[in-house]
This record gives C-alpha cells, sequence and structure tokens, in this order.
C-alpha cells in the first residue's frame, strides 16, 4: 500500500528505506535465481531485471488495493513488488505446486490474481489489450481502480501497443502504460528499433496524456506514477509514463551480450545501479545496510529452501486447469 | 412457439443476456448505428446505449484482448468479428491470451469471453471475407468452439457461450441470417458437447456443420427417394464435441460421412473420420467419405465460387459411394 505523502514534499526517510529493503530483496532473489539456473536447477527461460528494480518498486508501491497489473517475461521484480511472497515466486521457478502459478506458468507467466496481478506475458505486447479491457470492466462498474501494464521500450513497436493505447484514449478508461525503457528490446538497441529518441511522442499521438521518469530514481517513480493513478483514477483517461531504466545484465541468463560493449555495463553498473543511489541518496549507514543484507538474504536463502521442499506435480496434472 | 429468423435469434440471445446481466456487453467494427455488417445488433445500441453497445476502431487484436481484459476483471463480454478471416488478425490474442490465461495461471483466471463471428460462401466476396476457419480453433486448447445451424440452435447456444466461464468462438454462417425456425418462447439454453439429430436413418450416417446441414438434409431426402436413409447428426459444438452421439449413431448405421463446407484438408471432417475409426471401426462397412471444399482459396467468379465450395448433390455422391451405389466409391 501507498503510504500517504503530501504533494510537492519528499517521502518520508523510513518509507525509503522499506523502498530500498525491496529493492534489495528482488536484486538478490534475481541474483539467487542467476545462481539457481547456472547450477541447472532450475528449468525453462529466464531473464532478469537486474538494474530495473527502481521501476517495479517505485510503481507498485504507489498502487493502491484493488488496482491490477499485468507484466511481461521480465517479471520477478514486479511480481515481488506487487506483494507475491518470495516463497510462492521462487517454488514457481522450480515447477512446484506451492508456485505462484502452482507449476503450469514458470518465470515468464507469474500469475497472483489475489494480489492484483493478472499475469506475466511472454509476448511482446501481448498483455497490453487486456489491461485495456480490465481498465474498461472498471470504468464500466463505476469502479475507482486502475490497470497498469508494464512492457518495454521493444513492445512499442508491435501493433497492440498502437491498438492498445488508441482504443484506451478514445474510450478514456482508468489505465496506465508504464514503458519500462531499458534501450534494448532484448540484444537490439534502440537506434536500431525506433527512429525517433523521445517516446512520449508516441503517446502524445493519440492525444495521451504522457509523463517520462528517471527509472533509477525510485523516489520520482513513486512519486510519478502517483500522478498518473491519480490522472487515471479521477476519470482523466489514460497515461503513458516512460521510465528511463537499464538493464545491468543480458536479456537472459547466460547472454554474452555480443551486442554491446563491455564497458557500458561496467559503466551503467557504476552509475545507474538504483540500489546504491537509493543507499546514497538516504545516506544509510553500514550496520543498517549490513543487517538489511542479512535480512533479505535469510528471505531468499528460506524462499530457495521452500521451493526445493515443494511439491512436484503429477505428470497427469497437466491435463487440469485447461477449462473452466 | 414464435419463428424467429437466425439473425434475430442471435440478437434475442445476447438482448436477453444483456437486459438481465449488467456483466454483458457488446463491442466490434460497426455494429452501433449501423447494426452491424450483417445487420444482427440492430437496434441494440437504442436499447442499451453506446456504453453497452460499442463501436470499435477497426483493431482486432485490442478488440478481443479488451474482451480478454474485461472478461478476466469479472465481466461476460462479446466481441463481434466482422468476419472470420479477420480473426486472423487476433489470432495471437485468442490462441496465446484467452486460451491460455486459466491455464498458465494454474487456474486461477477464467476468461468468460465470447467471439462471435460470421463467414461462408455463396456471395461471392472472394478469398479474405468468406472463409470457414473453425477447424484452427478446434486445435488450441482451452478454446470452446461452437458452429450452430438453426435458430434454436443459435439462440439457445449464444446464451450458453456467453455463460460459460471460457472463451468461446462462435461461429455464425452467413447464409444462415435469413433461415427462419420456430424456437421455444423462452430461451432454452443448449449445453455445449450436444449433438443434434436433424433426422434419423437407418443405413449411412452423415455428421454436418453450419450451411452443409441444410445441404446434408435436402441430400437425404433425395436419398430417401432412392431408398437409402440417412441420419442427419450436428455436433453443433465442435469443442466440445460429442463424440458419444456420432459414435453411436454410426455404430447403428454402420456408414458415415462428414461434411462441412471449409476445405477437406486438415479439417474438421479428419478428426470426425478418426474418431469413427478409432472407436467404430468394426462397425463400418464403408470408408469414411469427407464431403467439403476443394483445397483452393475461395475464388471471385460465381461459377468458379460454386465449384469449389461443397453443395447437396455433393453430400448425396458420397452417401452414395458409402453404401456401394453408382459404382464410383474409391478404388
Amino acid at each position: 500500500m501507498a503510504t500517504a505523502e503530501k504533494k510537492g514534499q519528499g517521502i518520508a526517510r523510513d518509507t525509503l528505506k522499506d523502498f530500498l529493503r525491496e529493492m534489495l530483496l528482488i536484486r538478490r532473489f534475481e541474483e539467487k535465481v542467476e545462481e539457481r539456473f547456472r547450477a541447472g536447477e532450475l528449468p525453462g527461460f529466464l531473464h532478469v531485471a537486474i538494474g530495473q528494480e527502481g521501476v517495479a518498486v517505485g510503481v507498485c508501491r504507489a498502487l493502491e488495493a484493488g488496482d491490477v497489473i499485468a507484466s511481461t517475461h521480465r517479471a520477478h521484480g514486479h511480481t515481488l513488488a506487487k506483494g507475491t511472497h518470495p516463497n510462492e515466486l521462487m517454488a514457481e521457478l522450480y515447477g512446484k505446486l506451492e508456485g505462484c502459478s502452482h507449476g503450469y506458468g514458470g518465470s515468464m507467466h507469474l500469475y497472483d490474481v489475489e494480489r492484483g496481478n493478472l499475469g506475466a506475458n511472454a509476448v511482446v505486447g501481448g498483455g497490453l489489450p487486456a489491461i485495456v479491457g480490465g481498465a474498461l470492466a472498471f470504468k464500466l462498474r463505476g469502479e475507482p481502480r486502475v490497470a497498469v501494464a508494464f512492457f518495454g521500450d521493444g513492445a512499442t513497436n508491435i501493433g497492440t501497443f498502437y491498438e492498445s493505447l488508441n482504443l484506451a484514449q478514445l474510450w478514456g478508461v482508468p489505465a496506465v502504460f508504464v514503458c519500462e525503457n531499458n534501450h534494448y528490446a532484448e540484444s537490439t538497441p534502440a537506434k536500431q528499433h525506433m527512429p525517433i529518441e523521445d517516446m512520449t511522442k508516441r503517446a502524445e499521438a493519440f492525444g495521451m496524456e504522457a509523463m517520462k521518469v528517471d527509472g533509477q530514481d525510485v523516489e520520482a517513480v513513486y512519486k510519478t506514477t502517483q500522478r498518473a493513478l491519480k490522472h487515471a483514477r479521477d476519470g482523466k483517461g489514460p497515461v503513458f509514463l516512460v521510465a528511463e531504466t537499464f538493464r545491468l545484465t543480458g536479456h537472459y541468463i547466460g547472454d554474452p551480450q555480443v551486442y554491446r560493449p563491455k564497458e557500458e555495463v561496467r559503466e551503467l553498473r557504476q552509475t545507474q545501479d538504483p540500489v546504491e543511489k537509493l543507499r546514497a541518496k538516504i545516506e544509510l549507514p553500514d550496520d543498517e545496510w549490513e543487517e538489511m543484507e542479512r535480512e533479505v538474504t535469510e528471505v531468499v536463502e528460506a524462499s530457495v529452501e521452500f521451493a526445493k521442499a515443494g511439491t512436484d506435480p503429477k505428470p497427469e496434472d497437466a491435463l487440469k486447469n485447461i477449462y473452466a | 412457439m414464435p419463428e424467429l429468423s437466425y439473425r434475430e435469434a442471435v440478437r434475442d440471445a445476447m438482448s436477453e443476456a444483456m437486459r438481465r446481466d449488467d456483466d454483458v456487453f457488446i463491442m466490434g467494427e460497426d455494429i452501433a448505428e449501423m447494426g452491424g455488417s450483417m445487420g444482427v445488433t440492430q437496434g441494440m445500441l437504442e436499447e442499451f446505449g453506446p456504453d453497452r453497445v460499442r463501436n470499435t476502431p477497426i483493431s482486432e487484436m485490442a478488440i478481443v484482448g479488451a474482451g480478454i481484459g474485461a472478461a478476466m476483471a469479472g465481466m461476460r463480454p462479446i466481441v463481434e468479428i466482422m468476419y472470420q478471416d479477420f480473426t486472423t488478425l487476433s489470432m495471437e490474442q485468442l490462441v496465446n491470451q484467452a486460451a491460455k490465461h486459466r491455464y498458465m495461471s494454474g487456474g486461477q483466471l477464467t476468461v468468460p469471453l465470447t467471439v462471435r463471428t460470421q463467414g461462408g460462401a455463396g456471395w461471392s466476396p472472394g478469398a479474405q471475407h468468406a472463409q470457414q476457419l473453425e477447424a484452427w480453433f478446434v486445435h488450441v486448447p482451452g478454446l470452446k468452439v461452437v458452429f450452430p445451424s438453426t435458430p434454436e440452435d443459435v439462440r439457445g447456444l449464444l446464451w450458453s457461450s456467453i455463460y460459460d466461464d471460457n472463451p468461446v468462438i462462435f461461429f455464425e454462417h452467413r447464409t444462415l441470417y435469413g433461415l427462419k425456425g420456430e424456437v421455444p418462447d423462452q430461451i432454452d439454453p443448449i449445453e455445449l458437447g450436444q449433438a443434434r439429430v436433424h433426422r434419423e436413418g437407418e443405413d449411412v450416417t452423415v455428421v454436418a456443420t453450419g450451411r452443409l446441414v441444410h445441404e446434408a438434409l435436402a441430400a437425404a431426402e433425395e436419398a430417401e427417394g432412392e431408398g437409402i436413409s440417412v441420419e442427419v447428426l450436428d455436433p453443433r459444438t465442435l469443442q466440445p464435441l460429442d463424440e458419444d452421439a456420432i459414435v453411436r449413431s454410426v455404430e447403428k448405421t454402420n456408414r458415415c460421412v462428414v461434411a462441412h463446407e471449409a476445405v477437406v484438408r486438415m479439417g474438421f471432417g479428419a478428426e470426425v473420420a478418426a474418431l469413427v475409426q478409432e472407436r467404430a471401426f468394426d462397425y463400418l462397412d464403408a470408408p469414411v467419405e469427407r464431403v467439403g471444399a476443394k483445397f483452393a482459396p475461395l475464388p471471385f467468379a460465381p461459377v468458379m465460387e460454386e465449384f469449389v465450395i461443397p453443395h447437396q448433390a455433393d453430400v448425396l455422391a458420397a452417401i452414395k459411394r458409402t453404401v456401394g451405389r453408382n459404382g464410383d466409391a474409391a478404388s
């Protein structure tokens, strides 16, 4: 839940510390996922969002109860930030019945409907139209809820993006389209996939309210998202929110990243790590940082234990859940 | 019993559901003031208003996807895709999203979405406005596929589709919209997955869908005159399929013809033929015959269109082949 903040004021240090803890949890969780994948324990395709934690936490913490999200193939951070327990997420990555999708989804299909997570989507742009529909349902029913889509810069080149934004603006539905611009569509840099630099122009073409924010500054993401949500919730229509961010690792675990210079990653890690930025901003003393590290590491280790002790589905469970 | 056209029966099911239930609404291209390209939604805007009879941009991906989202949020949307050829544009949303959200979420979600669409040859629209693509959707676990052939069936089945908790692709045949038939006073829901035997017979079973049900009934009448007793069975829903009804019928008649307007190759008839040989092989006195369109896109010129698509005469010829008449059985 969002902490109430007065407009124009900074966010209380305790809240920011809480954000930091959440971001660190996501970071350590994903590092553990990388480690366990390399150890051969995790099946499937895994995409981590190391470097993008500020967007996940900043956006999801600004949401209110009843708001829903749709995520992408890079979904661990969004899922944790939306409230799924690390145990349930890790169990899903291990393909266990205790997982948040009960072993039917995996990393690219993380759901937690009770907590408003309508699912991560492995088709780029695939979840956008449903967010328009969810928001339409809220509008038709007169519910003060907002539907939020996460997607990357790569998704702004696919047809669903244009059809969805057009329809959302046309119908004035309470949706927020959060574009995590990490400047790469898988391996393809923005300059090879987009003829413009300022993506807000794409939304402006539909007459849609567009906002831009430094995605590495979680406080800014949180405040901007609050503005966007208010706009949508007040019935003023959808918002396109571009968060400029950086993927500090490859597209997938094991990606040798031959498409970008090693110095780029090294420099980004030094200058654009949202966790380090926030730690410096709130001047967290070393002992508090170490305590936070200990706590988070414990949670992550416990999630692995939980997952490994989880229940394997029976093979024939594959034939369940096809029809309601 | 009142008489309704197939078109009116579709409208009646939607309107009645919308009168009773605020969660039901419809969206699609040209469905509001214009009343739909086939006139199916005529008058609905006046009764229900623009919030619930929603004209959309030409955006099949977004229309279907918005239906999915509204369904996941607990509503029961009906989406009209103007021509089934245009479902190709929304295929990603139908196949990857609608069909799989329930599964991928481990049963957390339901997608009670009905996608109505129509098509069919006979008016020379050419290759992009008259295809019969129902078999594609039967191939996708998670979707239900309905293809009614009479006013009574279309009304009862559409009602059940709207109230089904799964995504349903609902096929209407264009040339049947004007067909009139008696319907019950009140809407009588027809359970998905129940075949209808239109005509009982002893010598051969014709399993037919859509327009071909009527071609098959006419062929059966003709065959009767030649001493062949034909049973005509319409599965009505292709997924779920009333396998037992088909098998039961073939066990009685010992012969089977499958007839649909879609192309024969990899068509729904192939599935029925496989079913029959798997479950009723010992009962068969003749190979299963398939009737359908020739393997060509639908041509424009009426003479070519007529040549490509199947008619009463093709069904009759197949019937005769199974009973070994006329000497043109497959060698």
